[in-house]
């Protein structure tokens, strides 16, 4: 691990350095396939799969069972319909309560047969019924209106703090572009949209922008240190800040994404579907994709934006001068590119 | 430099930790001896089931419900349930009539009301006001027995129409013969709450205890115009408390304007006119005396309320009246969603990748990764002791995925370590000793770990505040994670680092330390030595090396000249 700590050692003093917003173009062409992809990717296979906790779906109660074993139920429900991944729980001391997305008429004749067949009662103690949605729109509309406010204020308090709006806007893209490629994993894998992934939404959002406000700290401290004597442009500035982080960003997103993978490798592998497996795929695409955007998005857009200002252009110019003078004055001078 | 000066400051802030913890721990166990506290967080509908409570909408026979009208009931019962805690609770419809309300434990009598009453909350005149009768008080005091005075004459073949039509909501006209005889045939007993009264007529009831009986006019100003509504204790002129709930209101400006209408009527008027009566479903919660005319649009009524039922009448109000009236239709236990297996494996899963981030952090910081362990197991036994004491005092209940998100919490927890460690290590990149180091890292650190932090904070706090359901539990679980952090970064961590900065072992820069200058290619060679990286770094460097260089004690100056020399010799690349 020392080559790590070698590593670290490296791009602190800018001897090792990764030019990473000198090839901005580049990585927007990638976010722009990304996202592509993402878009169009689960509108191909016929949009996002939505939990019942907003659709609705089917409600079957079977009453006076002498056994209230859970099992008989999913055995049963997945005869008829092995993808339904049905929602179990006991009612009273006598009744099951299976839930399921919406099923057909017939589908659910299937089901009440089962149930009673599995259970040992006579069919008409099986009542089936519709229910509506426990994450009404109401919820989903309370919580878009809070996430706007909340945007809204984080831009608000990031543009005081770092005294530019510039460093907002481009914490806000690298956003946005986090939360489509989530999104968009979840519409191609076509794993359900449950209140769970909705939270590791929120979650990513939380996470992704702590992650850019930590590294844009470091851009501002840098950028704010360059005397007029400085050598260095703004964009290698900024460049510095992303790799002095670089080794931060590593270790704290695979900190975070330690704990995540194991949860969605035995909530996905030794569970299946269900809350754990839900949530944790959001997080764990997040983290990646939340660590990536900072790097690759923010910094360079940060910088993009920022070198045409004219006071910056007038420094730049004076340091690729200076630069130049030295290079000239000291051409022995090792380069390490 | 004063050595003993950041210790000193250290075991200050070690011992605030302590006093934190040492409080947290004695309130949750006066809460486990004196109420119904306990040594282990609640937990929500998903891991441990509750009640489920399906309630059928009152309706008059060939009526139905409509789609809008239930999805407005769900989302005010949604809010009700909600401003009572942080419970998870979920809230469907089923079969397109009824409401199924799921919420986590047992709950009581008051609960089932806090859900179920429409809190339909009507102003009206009062026309007539005497003693119940069918009940064996009189008015006059003489009981009489004989149920109804006037048994002889049937209501409905009296005129029902007004004979003048009625110029206000106070003009006796109001009162026809056939109201007059409803009236008083009228057993406060029969009150049918169910049955929303018309707002343009008249209305006959009692008082919730059936002490008084009315005829009230008209609705003057609906509930619906309340803006909003807060409970608390009535106070006298000098602030003095008197000990009696009220319930505060503030009206909208169309309501402001109807209230300051009818009190300007009503003061001017004798007897049972001058009376207000404030209804609540159907029956007379209070019918005070106008004495003066209500301009402002605050009036605060009052009516044997008790601290829990003054609140939950503010919360109704606050949150408008249901459309339609329910009834509780069944009420049953209903097991876990998830399961045991679930959460046992969540746990599990947490436990593993606990036990990852103790390895790698042990490999990349070596013993300086115990810091950031035990940081993780300090700030563990805070969260868990938060969380048991606000699910105690709160009603606050555990998810599945809030035990996910207090997993994924241990990254950012981590990561203000990690920030804090790579800071001093810059610092001992740039030539500084340990100890100015520690301090000089921290002071960026800490204001990145405050920025990031505020940014995390302020999304728990507009999401507590502005969203409800599941998302107001994980807006929850969010803020309480970011402020442990703070707090254990700020009494933990850096007071850590900063007496093990003292000890020689990290002092010296051992290989095992994490904080070996050496192994780090401090660039400080000596004064104004150093070597000038080509393209990047140098101005920093020089800079901040010659300020490291003039804070030094001669100590540090000599170790770091030492360390200069030393890793002059085994310049890049090598293995430490």
């Amino acid at each position: 691990m020392a080559s790590f700590a070698q590593f670290g050692n490296d791009l602190h003093t800018g001897k090792r350095s990764f030019n990473i917003v000198g090839r901005r173009k580049k990585w927007y062409l990638i976010a722009a396939v990304m996202i592509l992809i993402a878009v169009v990717g689960p509108l191909l296979r016929g949009g996002f799969v939505f939990g019942i906790e907003f659709t609705g779906g089917s409600e079957f109660v079977v009453s006076e069972v002498k056994n209230q074993d859970q099992g008989p139920a999913a055995t049963a429900v997945a005869t008829v319909d092995p993808e339904a991944a049905p929602k179990i729980s006991t009612v009273s001391n006598t009744g099951i309560r299976v839930q399921t997305d919406q099923l057909k008429p017939a589908e659910s004749r299937e089901v009440r047969a089962a149930l009673a067949r599995a259970y040992e009662v006579p069919e008409t103690q099986v009542t089936s019924s519709f229910i509506g949605p426990s994450w009404g729109k109401d919820i989903t509309q309370q919580a878009l209106r809070a996430l706007v406010v909340f945007l809204v204020l984080a831009s608000i308090v990031m543009a005081i703090y770092f005294r530019t709006w510039k460093m907002s806007l481009a914490a806000m893209i690298a956003l946005l572009h986090d939360l489509v490629i989530t999104a968009g994993f979840y519409g191609l894998t076509g794993f359900e949209i449950t209140p769970a992934a909705v939270i590791g939404f929120l979650t990513i959002l939380g996470y992704s922008l702590y992650d850019t406000v930590v590294v844009f700290d470091k851009i501002r401290e840098n950028t704010s240190e360059d005397g007029p004597e400085s050598r260095r442009t703004f964009g290698d500035s900024v460049n510095l800040a992303v790799n002095q982080t670089l080794v931060r960003s590593i270790n704290t997103s695979v900190v975070a994404m330690l704990p995540v993978a194991s949860i969605l490798f035995i909530g996905a592998f030794v569970l299946g579907a269900g809350t754990l497996r839900d949530i944790s795929l959001a997080l764990l695409i997040g983290i990646i994709v939340g660590t990536y955007s900072t790097i690759f998005i923010a910094a360079p857009l940060y910088g993009q934006l920022r070198e045409n200002e004219p006071a910056i252009k007038k420094r730049d110019k004076k340091a690729l001068e200076l630069r130049a003078k030295a290079a000239a004055a000291q051409p022995a001078e090792e380069v390490t590119a | 430099m004063a050595k003993s000066s950041p210790a000193k400051k250290a075991w200050r802030s070690l011992t605030w930790l302590g006093v934190i913890i040492v409080g947290l721990i004695a309130l949750n166990t006066a809460g486990v001896l004196g109420a119904n506290g306990a040594w282990a967080p609640k937990l929500a509908l998903d891991l441990e089931g509750g009640t489920q409570i399906i309630l059928a909408p009152k309706l008059e026979s060939g009526t139905t419900v409509s789609p809008e009208q239930l999805s407005q009931a769900v989302s005010i019962i949604r809010q009700r349930i909600d401003s009572a805690g942080v419970s998870e609770s979920e809230i469907n419809t089923q079969g397109g009539k009824n409401i199924v309300v799921s919420i986590p434990g047992t709950p009581d009598d008051a609960t089932i009301n806090r859900i179920e009453s429409s809190a339909k909350l009507e102003f009206r005149p009062v026309l007539v006001a005497g003693a119940p009768s069918g009940d064996s008080v009189g008015g006059d005091g003489s009981a009489t027995p004989t149920p109804t005075p006037t048994p002889s004459v049937d209501p409905g073949s009296l005129p029902s129409t007004p004979s003048v039509k009625p110029t206000d909501g106070s003009d006796l006209a109001y009162v026809t013969p056939a109201l007059q005889a409803t009236y008083e045939a009228f057993s406060c007993k029969n009150i049918d709450t169910s049955v929303v009264a018309p707002a343009d007529e008249p209305l006959v009831t009692c008082e919730t205890d059936g002490s008084v009986k009315y005829i009230l006019g008209p609705v003057e100003v609906s509930g619906a115009n309340i803006s909003n509504a807060t409970s608390g204790q009535r106070t006298t002129q000098s602030w003095a408390t008197t000990g009696e709930w009220a319930v505060n209101m503030v009206f909208d400006s169309t309501g402001t304007k109807q209230f300051a209408t009818v009190t300007t009527r009503l003061s001017g008027l004798q007897g049972a006119q001058n009376q207000f009566a404030i209804v609540l479903d159907g029956s007379v919660i209070s019918a005070p005396r106008t004495l003066a005319v209500i301009t402002d649009g605050k009036p605060e009524i009052t009516g044997n309320f008790t601290q829990a039922t003054s609140k939950t009448l503010a919360d109704q109000l606050k949150f408008g009246a249901l459309p339609i009236s329910f009834a509780v239709q069944s009420q049953d236990t209903i097991s876990a969603t998830l399961g045991s297996t679930q959460l046992t494996s969540g746990l599990i899963a947490g436990l593993i990748g606990l036990i990852l981030v103790v390895l790698y952090t042990l490999v990349q910081y070596r013993l300086l990764g115990l810091v950031t362990v035990a940081s993780l197991v300090v700030a563990g036994l805070i969260t868990y002791l938060l969380i048991t004491i606000l699910s105690w005092r709160e009603g606050y209940r555990l998810s599945l995925a809030g035990v996910a998100g207090l997993i994924v919490a241990i990254g950012i927890t981590a990561d203000s370590f990690i920030v804090y460690f790579e800071r001093v290590r810059d610092e001992l990149r740039d030539g500084r000793g340990l100890v100015s180091s520690v301090e000089a890292g921290w002071k960026r650190a800490i204001r990145t770990i405050i920025a990031s932090d505020t940014v995390n904070f302020l999304a728990a706090a507009v999401l507590f505040a502005l969203a409800v359901g599941n998302v107001r539990g994980f807006a929850f679980t969010l803020g309480l994670t970011t402020i442990v952090d703070l707090v254990v970064v700020i009494l933990f961590t850096h007071p850590m680092l900063q007496v093990m900065a003292q000890t020689r072992f990290f002092n010296e820069g051992h290989k095992l330390s994490g904080l070996d200058p050496r192994a780090l290619g401090a660039v400080y060679r000596g004064r104004a030595q150093f070597q000038p990286s080509p393209q990047v770094g140098s101005a920093k460097s020089a800079s901040s090396s010659r300020e490291a260089a003039k804070r030094q004690t001669i100590a540090e100056r000599k170790a770091a000249e030492l360390v200069g020399s030393s890793a002059d010799r085994t310049n890049d690349g090598k293995d430490s």
